[in-house]
């Protein structure tokens, strides 16, 4: 259940249209089902009545598609375009200013609290052939072909990403609507602590369980707020990394390191990634086992919670640890 | 495709007794790009250059692999060879079969078969290669100078004598640094003001250099040949133009109890003032901590009197900018605090003092006019107690530095020779660790000391001064005799460590010069390059750079002068042409290069593409220096999208040398 | 792990230009041995090497890979091996976290006068990587011919 309402959302998005404030709003547009949610412009109040969705399927992080809309052409331009940051999508929202990679001033960021979005997934492990999925109070009310109607608690729903949620606090607004939360103590990391734990077989065996999965769509490339190459160096026959078919091999395991390598440091744990695979990956596994380790081996960072913050692949100290005790954990776990 | 030759050297036996040099011509020969494949006992020999030129023309080589001894020996030779027959000469790769292989491997079949895979690798990082041509920039021919003690005043001045324009920035109000405070130079005992006085005059009235006093450098921009420098001016609230430096406010001003720097405190001055009677330039400076008239507004004395007209209450601090080809770092060096070695009691008596004020003390421009008096009571001293190592060679205490100071074995025992030449009454005692006299009759020097003048030298350190009475009781132990000793002393003195002036540091980050972990700055190399820094166009003098004496800082003043001049007198620099570069079209603009690049030497600029659908969009991305950058390829790697490219080693380069190796 | 008598490694070594390829030829002058499956490949500094090169290495069928330097706070360039320390540190924790043995990544120091330090470096992780045996966890099957 969302403390803030669809209405209220639609409402605030007519106002800043009305009042000249923006010329567009980035939004939530509804889809054949309740979950099948798509990010989408509005220019228009009728648009908004018509399409605009706010409910517990609203994950999409907005950040990234700000680089290409405020890199539109007057007039689409001359007003800022307005956006609505749940207080994960801030975090992008900062580390992509922080790159230089929109201008500030041409985006309206309105700051929406965030009860945590419910995963179909873990819906449709309990229900078969779910056909609708509505909010009751702290339950959520299930339509399925074949198992009737459920009663599903809200909190068991929960994406992983937002079971663990790291902050309710919003990092970047213009105007915030409803009240702002506060950091989380959250246990995140557990997962990764998990898999430190396995032995070196177990974890190999994890790894290529999952990865040998993928299907190489580039979803979570796609996605993520981190990935706004010009032109990814897997797609450039110049790189000598270029590849585009997975086959039984490494191939998948390389783009996926090295994808992780290249926002590592940059990346907000917001964990789109894993939301978009299709092949259920846990991709953010990887990357927070790259922020975990940031924070054991050079002091806690948390990306994009401030603009111009020097993140730590690109920074150093003098006596920083060496290569061969970054992987001594392990021996005091065997 | 290229057109490769390959020629593998033998290098007498040393390559060719475990490597089978003709298999792996033979072996190479069949590599892609290979059209010519050859070998010879002695490639790097005028009959062996001349094997590759011939081939170059015969074969239409479009690129080079010398197999034979590290690129680090002969590289340049072969990119001369290939250049002399009209190639690129970075279309030349280098294979180590010698340092690498042969030397290392002693079967021959393990030998040729690693030289092989070796000689594929540059043969694929050939094929790859691209001409490269070193960038050109013009040189501003003017250099500055920062610091004016004795190693920046010299090296000024060798430049200047040059023929080329060098400015000092100095942020006292006059140069001639910490050897204008000295009384008499070991090993020779001349005055230090006697050698070092003509040579301020001399850079006071040089044609070619500019004295900016009482100056800071704030601000560092550019590049070797082209810095762009910011100098502030504080406000001296006298006009450097009109005052005369006759001193006649020094002696009217009101204000007498300001603490003299010059003599360490040990008198006063007034609020206006000059630093010393031979100071350049010979200007007076208003002290506005002290100044009663800055203060309150009520005084104005010095105005009244100064007939020049030269007192300016309004001045403000001024900002000059300038262009320089060269810079040079003549920062210097301060006694450590003695704050820390409270064991000597340096806060609790005013006759415990450091060998700096025991100058001072001595000097006949000093405090007491020559006469070596005690602080505390202006007595005559009998007992004087020398300490050495204060601070430093003190890796332990954890309050010193690390390393030996270098200066103060041979100042100690000038000061004990002084004091017993001058009052054969006192009897005066020198601890110390050890003895270190290396240097040109600096050994007889303190031979002299011990057995001229018996001064008594005693292995060992002093472990407590407890002021009682008129004495400093003075606890140490004799190493050599192995006993305790106690000696009643009316004067201490302490031989305090020595460290980088407190400037240095932020100056490093502006100059991106890079420092050791005593701020003492590094040089670009600790043997061959001992007078540069690691940053092109900034060069080292004097003790910025690690502990040194005069004669050593004036020699190095001089080497530094030379290598500035080496840079001035070009016309023009060619860069290194192995430098990143950043494709403009994949580059985001989102700054990870310029974070780590360690020169500086990336920025960003606004660039209008067109786009497919004939519109422009304007994008911000990355764009090199050639000329600052150093190519270490930091930013190669911090790019995310690939976009920043090291040139003569390429990622599409390196990756082909991995699978040439991993094949 | 079936030990194959005649097993050889291939190990790639990266090199810095200014320390630690001088401290390789210094061992070669100084005729000190270590397995020739170590092939070393020469980079302006160690933060040249890009973990692509690495797990391309891995990937083409390499055992180990070590990447040299210069001792932290002699680079040439400054600051270069601090940065390669970092990205190495999180590489090789990455790389370990998805069950890769760690004993194959290695990041050494070495000055160009510490020839008789790059040898023992070498037999030491070839050594290692021998013990180890093939690598069968990085490598693209379809390289090996």
């Amino acid at each position: 259940m969302q403390e803030i309402t669809r209405e209220q959302l639609i409402a605030k998005a007519k106002e800043l249209l009305d009042k000249g404030t923006v010329n567009r709003v980035l939004g939530w547009k509804r889809g054949e089902f309740d979950w099948d949610i798509t990010p989408a412009l509005f220019e228009s109040a009728e648009e908004l009545d018509r399409d605009f969705v706010w409910n517990d399927f609203c994950g999409a992080n907005f950040s990234k598609y700000l680089i290409a809309e405020t890199k539109k052409q007057p007039p689409v331009t001359d007003k800022p375009v307005l956006v609505f940051l749940k207080p994960c999508d801030t975090y992008s929202f900062n580390q992509l200013l922080t790159e230089h990679r929109f201008e500030r001033d041409k985006v309206y960021a309105v700051g929406i609290p965030c009860s945590g979005m419910a995963d179909i997934n873990k819906i449709r492990d309990v229900a078969d052939g779910v056909v609708s999925v509505k909010s009751e109070g702290e339950n959520l009310v299930v339509e399925t072909l074949y198992d009737g109607t459920k009663t599903l608690p809200f909190a068991d729903m929960l994406a992983e990403r937002c079971a663990v949620c790291k902050s309710k606090k919003h990092v970047a607004y213009d105007e915030l609507l409803g009240e702002d939360g506060e950091l989380l103590d959250s246990n995140r990391f557990d997962e990764v602590e998990k898999l430190e734990r396995m032995t070196p077989d177990e974890r190999f065996a994890f790894w290529q369980n999952e990865l040998s999965r993928c299907i190489r769509c580039n979803a979570c490339r796609d996605v993520c707020p981190a990935c706004t190459c010009e032109k990814c160096v897997f797609d450039n026959p110049q790189s000598g990394v270029e590849n585009k078919a997975a086959a039984n091999s490494f191939e998948e395991k390389m783009f996926h390191i090295i994808r992780a390598f290249h926002v590592a440091g940059r990346c907000t744990d917001c964990g789109e990634c894993s939301r978009v695979c299709p092949q259920h990956i846990p991709l953010h596994l990887l990357n927070r086992k790259f922020i975990k380790d940031i924070n054991s081996f050079y002091g806690d960072y948390q990306a994009g919670a401030e603009v111009g913050s020097r993140a730590p692949l690109v920074d150093y100290t003098t006596d920083d640890l060496e290569p061969s005790e970054a992987t001594k954990w392990e021996d005091t776990n065997a | 495709m290229q057109r490769i030759g390959v020629f593998v050297c033998w290098c007498g036996t040393n390559i060719a007794g475990t490597v089978d040099v003709k298999a792996v011509a033979e072996a190479l020969s069949h590599e892609p790009g290979v059209v010519f494949s050859t070998d010879y006992q002695y490639m790097c020999s005028q009959a062996g250059q001349d094997i590759i030129k011939n081939a170059i023309h015969e074969h239409k080589l479009t690129g080079v692999v010398v197999c034979s001894c590290s690129p680090r020996m002969h590289e340049t030779t072969f990119r001369k060879t290939v250049a002399a027959a009209g190639l690129n000469p970075y279309m030349l790769e280098i294979a180590n079969i010698r340092e690498q292989c042969s030397w290392v491997h002693k079967e021959m079949p393990t030998g040729t078969a690693k030289a092989i895979i070796l000689g594929k690798a540059a043969v694929a990082k050939v094929n790859l290669n691209a001409p490269l041509t070193p960038g050109e920039t013009p040189v501003t021919k003017r250099a500055l100078v920062i610091g004016g003690g004795i190693a920046g005043i010299q090296t000024a001045l060798d430049i200047a004598d040059a023929g080329f324009k060098v400015d000092i920035v100095e942020k006292q109000p006059t140069i001639g640094g910490k050897m204008a405070q000295l009384d008499k130079t070991f090993p020779t005992l001349d005055c230090a003001a006697c050698i070092l006085t003509p040579k301020m005059v001399d850079a006071g009235q040089h044609e070619n250099i500019k004295i900016y006093s009482y100056s800071e450098v704030t601000d560092v921009k550019g590049f070797v040949g082209n810095f762009d420098v910011t100098i502030k001016k504080k406000a001296r609230y006298v006009r450097e133009d009109l005052c005369t430096g006759c001193g006649l406010c020094t002696e009217k001003c009101p204000q007498k109890k300001v603490p003299n720097e010059f003599n360490l405190g040990m008198d006063n001055r007034r609020a206006i003032y000059i630093p010393f009677a031979q100071a350049v330039p010979k200007i007076a400076t208003i002290d506005p901590n002290w100044c009663t008239m800055l203060k309150t507004g009520k005084c104005g004395v010095c105005s009244k009197v100064c007939t020049a007209g030269a007192i300016d209450y309004n001045a403000k601090d001024e900002y000059i900018e300038e262009k320089y080809g060269a810079i040079v770092v003549a920062t210097g060096y301060n006694p450590i605090s003695m704050d820390q070695f409270d064991e000597f009691a340096y806060s609790q008596s005013k006759d415990v003092i450091t060998s700096l004020e025991l100058e001072r003390l001595m000097n006949a421009a000093g405090p007491t006019g020559g006469t070596l008096l005690r602080p505390s009571d202006g007595e005559h001293p009998h007992t004087i107690v020398l300490v050495q190592c204060v601070g430093s060679r003190c890796s332990e205490c954890g309050k010193g530095k690390e390393y030996c100071s270098k200066i103060c074995c041979m100042y100690t025992a000038k000061h004990a020779m002084l004091i017993r030449d001058k009052y054969p009454d006192t009897e005066v005692y020198v601890f110390y660790i050890d003895v270190r006299t290396p240097g040109k009759n600096f050994d007889e020097f303190y031979r002299r000391a011990v057995e001229e003048y018996g001064v008594h030298y005693i292995k060992g350190m002093v472990g407590k001064v407890s002021p009682e009475g008129k004495k400093l009781k003075v606890q140490a132990s004799d190493l050599l005799d192995n006993k305790q000793l106690h000696i009643d002393a009316d004067l201490v003195v302490l031989a305090a460590a020595i460290e980088p002036d407190k400037s240095a540091r932020p100056l490093a980050t502006m100059l991106t010069a890079s420092m050791d972990t005593n701020d003492f700055f590094t040089e670009a190399h600790p043997k061959l390059r001992p007078v540069e820094s690691p940053t092109a166009g900034v060069f080292l003098s004097g003790t910025c750079q690690g502990p040194k004496d005069i004669p050593e800082t004036v020699s190095q003043a001089g080497a530094a002068a030379s290598k500035v001049i080496g840079l001035l007198v070009k016309d023009k620099l060619t860069g290194n042409p192995c430098v990143a570069h950043s494709d403009e079209l994949m580059c985001n603009g989102c700054s990870s290069c310029e974070k780590v690049c360690p020169y500086g030497a990336i920025t960003y600029i606004d660039k209008e593409f067109r786009m497919p659908d004939r519109t422009t969009r304007i994008r911000r991305v990355a764009s090199v220096n050639p000329a600052v950058c150093q190519g270490c390829g930091a930013c190669t790697v911090a790019c995310p999208s690939g976009a920043m490219d090291l040139m003569g080693f390429k990622n599409s380069q390196i990756m082909a040398e991995v699978d040439a190796i991993c094949k | 792990m079936q030990m194959n008598e005649n097993y050889k490694p291939l190990i790639v070594a990266f090199c810095c230009n200014w320390c630690s390829y001088a401290g390789a030829d210094l061992a070669g002058n100084n005729r000190l041995a270590y397995p020739a499956d170590v092939k070393i490949i020469r980079v302006p500094c160690s933060c040249r090497v890009n973990p692509m090169f690495i797990l391309r290495a891995f990937q083409r069928g390499a055992d180990g890979v070590i990447i040299c330097g210069c001792h932290p706070g002699d680079c040439h360039y400054t600051s270069g091996n601090y940065y390669t320390r970092r990205r190495m540190a999180l590489l090789f924790s990455m790389l370990d976290y998805l069950g890769i043995e760690r004993e194959r990544t290695r990041v050494e120091w070495v000055s160009a006068a510490e020839g008789a330090k790059f040898a023992a470096t070498m037999n030491d992780f070839a050594e290692k990587v021998v013990s180890l045996g093939e690598n069968k966890r990085l490598e693209d099957l379809r390289c090996k011919k």
